[in-house]
């Protein structure tokens, strides 16, 4: 199998399928917008071409700060297609925190919306060198990004083409949160993506009459599925805002009135639809799979949905972002009653090999817990600028095989399925995202006010974990509540804002003088 | 015609910002913007609001605009009665 690189798949299917509409952008008042292959491939060739005269070379990085419509997944691929990589970022999280991971990268180019120009501006110039900014007044329907080459004056190149980068080569990079309280990079290979594409190519059968959703961020690894899936196959994809997203109500009538017959997001999405969406109102002649990753999905809730939507086959994905899914498993069609326990991360994907280890890196006996570890051509490369990271990330075996230790303890079951037990670390997965606990208190040091601050997340029956934040200050009058929310939702994404603030005058301490976490989980 | 405000303050305060003395969250605090109301605590805020007032949110009202303070609220729900 020749690997191929990623817009390598698009291109295809301008081939094959020119007329086929390739991405659908529901507006909230008015019929949206869409694209098909054709128009995508001219738009990004253009993009490209553009790119390539304002500097971008192969080896670059070039960031997106766009909120998700057709125009993201143009800058998407007129980037691949100069042979740079990409680096979306969260356009609802603090310009502070996308302009870090820009210099961190230190993106050659930003393609960002008019109104995040000022702030982003003067952030990275607080930090650096400043890149070449690429501004568009709005998104619609990829309109603003065709219409750039006219207004920057580029000559037409004619007869230029799209890069070839090497299998190796990366393709984008996926800031996630870090325990040191920074974001870090997961370095992903054209290799790394194309692998997986084929290997959902190959569980999933689709063709070109389907229609994905498109629900996850695009700085979200759960994106990649959703975009190149149904662009290798010359099917459409319908994006859905990020507003409509967290809404049960709008969502589930999109879900409908679109004839979506692939889903895939997050369990927390689908347990909000499944209680809040109305989903008894419709029909759901389209729908065929239900594809869910990130956390667990509570049993209750899934039945639920099940109940509500009978048709479709459910799949739990597992996998972190260094390795993208890696395990799978499909739920039974009918969930019998009593059973509560989660289902299992399932098995191991064919593009990828896995074990479970010890903390000597020796195989435990089936039944036993350990680490999952995981090697193969979805395996990332490491994590940009830190080598210490990416070394301790992964194990090498005696044959000299890389493999990405995912940190998660699971044991394998008799049917050979793995169970997922829980973390060796301090990371949660919180609606999806994990949040490393770490991140959220270095964010609250930031507060002058803060003496000590320690973070805990404990389970939740409706939220799925509840984050708690015990803090010490420095004076006798503490900050309000409502004054740290803000500072939070200033300083960090939404995700990670904590649910509890507790005053107390010092945090509990271990013997050897360090928080003791512990007795913060048991107290009342 | 205070009671609409007194209402959701207390609510917000019970559920979403437990431990808070009462003076800091006024009128005008910002919700949405300010980090107090993420996307499961509107819903449960809209589910509240639907159920105490006896009306019905349209999902189009369902944003930062007719929710970010007490102020907006209270008018939401006064335009729905």
């Amino acid at each position: 199998m020749a690997t191929v690189a990623l817009h390598e798949l698009l291109d295809r299917s301008a081939r094959d399928y020119p007329d086929n509409v390739a991405i659908e952008e529901p507006a909230a008042h008015e019929a949206g917008r869409e694209i098909t292959y054709a128009q995508l491939s001219a738009f990004t060739d253009r993009l490209r071409d553009l790119l390539r005269e304002i500097g971008v070379r192969p080896g670059d990085r070039v960031g997106i700060y766009l909120r998700k419509s057709i125009d993201a997944v143009v800058s998407i691929f007129g980037i691949l297609k100069t042979g740079a990589c990409y680096v979306p970022v969260d356009p609802t999280a603090p310009t502070a925190r996308n302009a870090y991971i820009l210099n961190n990268c230190s993106v050659r180019v930003v393609i960002l919306e008019r109104r995040f120009e000022s702030q982003l501006r003067a952030e990275l110039q607080a930090l650096g060198p400043l890149p070449s900014l690429l501004v568009l007044e709005g998104t619609v329907g990829g309109v603003p990004l065709g219409a750039a080459p006219d207004r920057e004056a580029v000559p037409r190149t004619a007869g230029s083409v799209s890069a070839s980068p090497a299998p190796d080569d990366l393709a984008y990079i996926l800031y996630t949160s870090g325990s040191t309280g920074k974001p870090k990079g997961v370095m992903l290979s054209h290799r790394n993506a194309v692998s997986y594409v084929e290997w959902c190519s190959e569980t999933f059968q689709p063709s070109a009459t389907d229609r994905f959703s498109s629900h996850a961020p695009f700085h979200f690894d759960l994106s990649i599925l959703d975009i190149y899936v149904p662009l290798k196959h010359g099917a459409t994809l319908v994006l859905i805002a990020e507003d409509v997203g967290k809404d049960p109500v709008r969502l589930g009538a999109l879900i409908a009135e679109r004839r979506l017959s692939v889903w895939y997001s997050a369990p927390s999405i689908l347990s909000l639809l499944t209680q809040y969406g109305g989903l008894d109102k419709y029909d759901w002649p389209a729908l065929r799979l239900v594809l869910f990753a990130g956390e667990v999905f509570p049993v209750k809730h899934l039945r639920a949905l099940q109940e509500l939507l009978p048709k479709p086959r459910y799949f739990n994905l597992y996998g972190p972002t260094e390795t993208n899914v890696c395990t799978f498993y499909e739920v039974p069609a009918k969930i019998p009653p009593p059973r509560t326990e989660p289902f299992p991360i399932g098995r191991p994907c064919s593009h990828l090999r896995t074990k479970v280890v010890d903390s000597d890196g020796g195989l435990v006996f089936r039944g036993e817990e350990g680490e999952l570890c995981v090697a193969g051509s979805g395996v990332m490369s490491g994590y940009w600028n830190l080598p210490g990271p990416t070394a301790d990330a992964f194990r090498l075996d005696e044959s000299g095989d890389r493999w990405y230790r995912t940190g998660d303890i699971v044991r394998e079951d008799v049917d050979g399925n793995y169970v997922f037990i829980g973390r060796r670390d301090r990371m949660v997965k919180r609606r999806g995202y994990r949040v490393e606990l770490g991140e959220i208190e270095s964010g609250l040091y930031r507060h002058a006010a803060i003496k000590e601050a320690a973070v805990i997340a404990l389970p939740d029956e409706e939220a799925g974990v509840r984050v708690t934040a015990f803090l010490s200050c420095r004076d006798v009058k503490r900050p309000s509540i409502v004054e740290l929310k803000r500072f939070c939702a200033e300083n960090l994404p939404q995700y990670m804002i904590p649910d509890l603030f507790v005053f107390v005058d010092a945090l509990p301490k271990t013997s050897t003088d360090k928080i003791d976490y512990q007795q913060l989980k048991v107290a009342p | 015609m205070d009671h609409i405000e007194d209402a959701v303050q207390t609510y917000i305060l019970k559920e979403f910002l437990p431990g808070e003395d009462p003076a800091e969250l006024t009128d005008s605090t910002p919700l949405v913007t300010g980090g107090i109301l993420d996307s499961l605590a509107t819903l449960k805020l809209v589910a509240f609001l639907e159920d105490r007032f006896g009306i019905t949110v349209q999902a189009h009202d369902v944003d930062v605009e007719h929710l970010d303070t007490i102020v907006d609220i209270a008018k939401l729900v006064r335009s729905r009665m």
